[in-house]
């Protein structure tokens, strides 16, 4: 057992905890636009630029678009290289999105998800994220400020590490995680510069055939994302699908190294398992909502009920084994999203949940609540009433609707 | 161009080019190609200048033009432009 570090105990909200993680993470370049609930992330690190804190390169841009274009390209040339965004931003970035997956460039990203427009809200659902799940982005999913911080950290390890050169995206829930202060341990400063280590390069063959690192270099020109027709632009695309098959060893690896110094582990580094054991029904979720939901298992495991709780850390690579093992031997199972495939029959998280469990010897029937779009508060009361449902349709076998929405008025 | 096509366990990450544009002989494009008449010529250079993929080449020794058709994907550009009229499209494997 390594030896853990003195951390100390800050006040800080997520989106303050994402930005010292950056300032610790010795990154190169911050290209970022503004964008409630995500702004404090930008404007505390533009303080620490302007106090010369950082030697960071902050680039001040006129759109999200930029924003990503600016950060994937820093990192092309082998720079650290990080940015922000919610809601709109994100949507207005989808383009760069693909296009930094594409390029196998490490960028990470904070997302304070926030809900997709129209009507306009600044409140909190997934919808934003969800929107990006296709793009081959890991996404690493905090349940609250304090995992917040120590993702970050982990998500430069991972995204940069030579074998994977996958971009992550590291999302909290807006508001209820990004302005809402919690007391986060914080690692000193070398600490977190000796964890995350500088970028190291594969060699690819350039155009002369000699061996040459993975990055932009005037000294040794490369040719990065250009034009790829039908005959390889089909093999790039499984390259991608590759690089997520083997980022699960590489996010356990950096996860546990990580606990090892600080303490602190976040289930196995992929699913949360909260009283899976003997549970008999259980819910699925993923981000903040999971701290209410254990606070309402506790009590019905206190009445004797036997129910739990899944935690989905890490949505993209999809832990798939983790899911079948944890919910393959339950009675009911409730997925909640927080947000909607409009005309899907269900949330995406519901649908990949279910794809999961097809074929594996589950025949527990698997439901959907649609919850907190907009910011609209889950209370215990409301996640009571689905462990109740649950318990019903584990003990008759029925279920009177498989996608509900829970919280709307009706 | 004849070479077996790589599979993705063999090529690098992000289409980075392992081999030169120039290996690219996009002259296998042509359906017409620019044929020049000698005794029209006038080796005014203009069809040098409007050759979008610089595949008319100035030579030196004659002062004149050469098609290259590597790269020459028969646009035609040259001939319309020719105030000469000494550039003929003619189609390929036609004469």
């Amino acid at each position: 057992m390594a030896t853990k570090v003195e951390q100390q105990m800050v006040p800080l909200n997520g989106d303050e905890a994402v930005a010292l993680a950056v300032k610790q993470s010795d990154v190169d370049v911050v290209a970022a636009y503004p964008i409630t609930p995500q702004t404090i992330i930008v404007e505390r690190f533009s303080e620490y630029v302007a106090n010369g804190e950082v030697d960071t390169e902050f680039v001040c841009v006129e759109s999200e678009h930029s924003a990503l274009a600016a950060s994937l390209t820093a990192s092309l040339t082998g720079a650290r290289a990080f940015t922000a965004t919610a809601s709109a931003g994100l949507a207005l970035m989808h383009e760069m999105v693909y296009v930094t997956a594409g390029c196998r460039a490490p960028v990470v990203m904070a997302v304070t998800n926030r809900a997709l427009s129209a009507p306009i809200n600044i409140h909190c659902d997934h919808s934003d994220a969800m929107a990006e799940r296709d793009s081959g982005w890991i996404q690493i999913w905090a349940e609250n400020a304090q995992e917040t911080y120590d993702s970050i950290i982990q998500a430069f390890r991972i995204a940069e590490h030579k074998d994977l050169l996958t971009p992550v995206m590291v999302n909290l829930d807006g508001f209820f995680l990004s302005h809402t202060l919690e007391n986060v341990k914080v690692l000193p400063d070398e600490e977190v510069k000796k964890f995350v280590r500088t970028r190291e390069f594969p060699s690819v063959i350039d155009t002369e055939g000699k061996q040459v690192p993975f990055k932009l270099d005037p000294n040794n020109p490369l040719t990065l994302g250009p034009l790829d027709l039908p005959d390889y632009y089909f093999e790039h695309k499984r390259q991608q699908e590759e690089a997520m098959h083997i980022a699960p060893r590489i996010i356990k690896e950096v996860h546990d190294e990580y606990a090892q110094f600080t303490g602190r582990s976040y289930g196995n580094a992929f699913v949360d398992a909260y009283h899976m054991e003997d549970a008999e029904i259980a819910t699925v979720c993923l981000g903040s909502a999971a701290g209410t939901t254990k606070t309402v298992v506790d009590y019905l495991r206190s009445q004797g009920v036997k129910a739990g709780m899944l935690r989905i850390r890490t949505f993209r690579p999809l832990p798939v084994e983790d899911i079948v093992k944890n919910l393959e031997g339950m009675k009911a199972v409730a997925v909640l999203d927080r947000s909607n495939s409009v005309g899907a029959d269900g949330g995406p998280l519901f649908h990949e949940i279910r794809h999961v469990l097809y074929g594996t010897r589950s025949h527990a029937p698997v439901v959907n609540y649609i919850y907190g779009l907009g910011g609209r508060d889950m209370p215990q009361k409301t996640i009571h009433g689905i462990y109740k449902d649950l318990y019903e349709t584990a003990s008759t076998g029925k279920v009177k609707h498989f996608v509900q929405f829970a919280g709307v008025r009706d | 161009m004849t070479q077996q096509p790589k599979s993705w366990k063999e090529i690098s990450p992000a289409g980075v080019c392992w081999k030169p544009a120039t290996d690219y002989h996009t002259g296998d494009w042509r359906t017409f190609r620019p044929v020049k008449d000698p005794t029209k010529c006038t080796k005014c250079l203009l069809c040098h200048m409007v050759c979008p993929d610089s595949a008319i080449k100035y030579n030196k020794q004659t002062m004149g033009v050469e098609f290259d058709y590597d790269y020459c994907k028969g646009c035609g550009i040259c001939a319309n432009e020719c105030t000469a009229k000494a550039i003929k499209m003619v189609k390929e494997g036609g004469e």
